[in-house]
């Protein structure tokens, strides 16, 4: 893999312009992906927060959904944040009907877990694997997913560790995937973008 | 480590805007139009008693919705859920705040409760979402507190021709600041009659910080490309779907229109067979007094 990957950020819908930037200062080449023809020529790819069944549906009808589990069963590393984490996710609790997922990513995870947006919150949490770990990361949960259960291969990188959302898994990892409940893209702290970066490197 | 919990923080509230971006957030006024647009992949619903054109129709004073009707649309859908309250009715904003509403719209669509101040957004855990036409109206809510812009356009007409020229001003109205020299901005601020500190920042970074989408009288795909293309970062449809001959296929088109703003070829396929379009009144036919684009101040 070349020093500068290319990532690309899946822009059907939500905050695509914040991975895009947040890529582009960790050490990587980012863009927009809307449609099959762009997924082709990228070393990986974002699935940014917005709303899962939106991105879902317009997934399915510009005809992604299947390149995108192509992508996942050829080992394409995915970084998927909230909503992408929903997306990632091979069982979702709290789907729409007819909600498909692109899964690849052994867990179980309940959507809008922690709330309405009036319980949407930051709180400081540690995640394992990103440069200097013992510095604390401004976790920004907006109807945010957690995830109830993880199967083998899944590492648990980041947890809730106090308060009334205590030892709720927030983040992730396998060998090509990533995911987490927060946005780090809403905050000017790169360094899950520079772990992801990091993986797609290394693959 | 101690994890202190922050709600309602400017981050949460602007943040939840900017999930939204590139969506369309539908207006219902039931049960079962929420599953409509929520099938259809709006991004969130407004719900409300009467949609804009009923109330241009209907006339009277138009206020919140039932909270009961409120409640039942929470119930139903998974995706977002926004209400609206009238300009300066705090106390109405206080109940939404109170039944779990995700977003606020202190509308111009209901009738006024104050006719000089806003809401005091910044006492409220929830979000707020505020029309503008012009920038110094954008910078005077955002300084009230409000987490997110919708240009103001007709509300109920059906008629883009507002929406179009609120969106034009703020966008060249931001790149006027930004080409100015520093001395210059203080008059600006002085013009805009919106705080300094803000109208520097926008000079310094040529862009609102906040997320701003468009509304008032989108009712077809093309409208929503088109708004789009003119830098909106999301659509807003009151009336344009639940007052046209067929509102599940309509709502469709338009989400993927405001998706693929950029590719003519899916939205003229999208545009196809949606049966009669809402039949709208010319903005020039209304009576200047009758217009909500002058609500709000």
């Amino acid at each position: 893999m070349s020093s500068v990957p290319v990532i690309g950020v899946l822009a059907l819908q939500g905050g695509v312009r914040e991975h895009l930037d947040a890529l582009a200062k960790s050490g990587a080449e980012s863009r927009s992906v809307k449609t099959v023809e762009q997924l082709v020529g990228v070393d990986a790819l974002v699935i940014p927060g917005g709303e899962s069944s939106t991105i879902e549906k317009l997934a399915r009808k510009s005809e992604m959904l299947e390149s995108l589990r192509e992508a996942v069963k050829g080992r394409m590393p995915i970084f998927g944040s909230c909503a992408g984490m929903i997306l990632l996710a091979d069982r979702v609790a709290g789907a729409i009907k007819g909600q498909e997922s692109i899964g690849g990513l052994d867990i179980t995870v309940k959507r809008n877990a922690f709330g309405r947006q009036v319980q949407s919150f930051e709180s400081e949490i540690s995640i394992l694997g990103i440069r200097e770990p013992q510095r604390s990361f401004d976790g920004v949960f907006i109807r945010a997913p957690w995830v109830l259960e993880t199967g083998a291969g899944c590492e648990v990188i980041a947890q809730i560790t106090s308060g009334p959302h205590e030892g709720r898994i927030v983040g992730v990892r396998s060998d090509t995937m990533l995911a987490t409940s927060f946005h780090p893209e809403l905050t000017a702290d790169y360094r899950v973008h520079e772990m992801f970066v990091d993986m797609v490197r290394k693959l | 480590m101690a994890n202190e919990v922050s709600t309602g923080t400017g981050r949460v509230k602007r943040g939840m805007a900017e999930m939204l971006k590139g969506g369309v957030i539908m207006d219902v006024v039931n049960v079962e139009q929420a599953k409509i647009a929520e099938d259809a992949g709006a991004v969130a619903v407004m719900a409300l008693e009467r949609v804009p054109a009923d109330i241009r129709a209907e006339g009277g004073v138009s206020r919140m919705s039932d909270p009961d009707m409120i409640d039942k649309i929470i119930a139903a859908v998974s995706i977002p859920v926004m209400a609206k309250a009238r300009i300066g009715h705090f106390a109405e904003a206080q109940v939404l705040e109170s039944l779990g509403v995700d977003y606020i719209d202190e509308s111009e669509v209901l009738t006024p409760a104050d006719y000089s101040n806003h809401i005091d957004k910044w006492k409220f855990t929830v979000p707020f979402v505020c029309g503008a036409t012009n920038l110094g109206e954008a910078l005077r809510r955002l300084t009230e507190g409000a987490a997110m812009i919708r240009s103001k356009g007709e509300a109920g007409t059906g008629d883009v021709s507002n929406a179009v020229t609120h969106m034009r001003k703020i966008r060249s109205e931001v790149l006027r600041l930004s080409s100015m020299s520093p001395d210059e901005v203080y008059v600006a601020a002085k013009e805009l009659q919106a705080p300094y500190d803000l109208v520097a920042e926008v000079a310094r970074t040529g862009t609102l910080p906040t997320v701003l989408f468009t509304a008032g009288g989108i009712a077809t795909p093309a409208d929503a490309a088109m708004m789009m293309q003119l830098g909106a970062d999301g659509v807003f449809v009151g009336s344009g779907i639940f007052k046209s001959g067929n509102p599940a296929e309509r709502a469709d088109a338009v989400v993927q229109a405001t998706t693929h703003y950029d590719n003519p070829d899916v939205v003229a396929k999208v545009s196809r067979g949606l049966g009669e379009a809402m039949v709208g009144i010319n903005v020039a036919d209304i009576p200047v007094h009758h217009r909500l684009e002058d609500r709000g101040w």
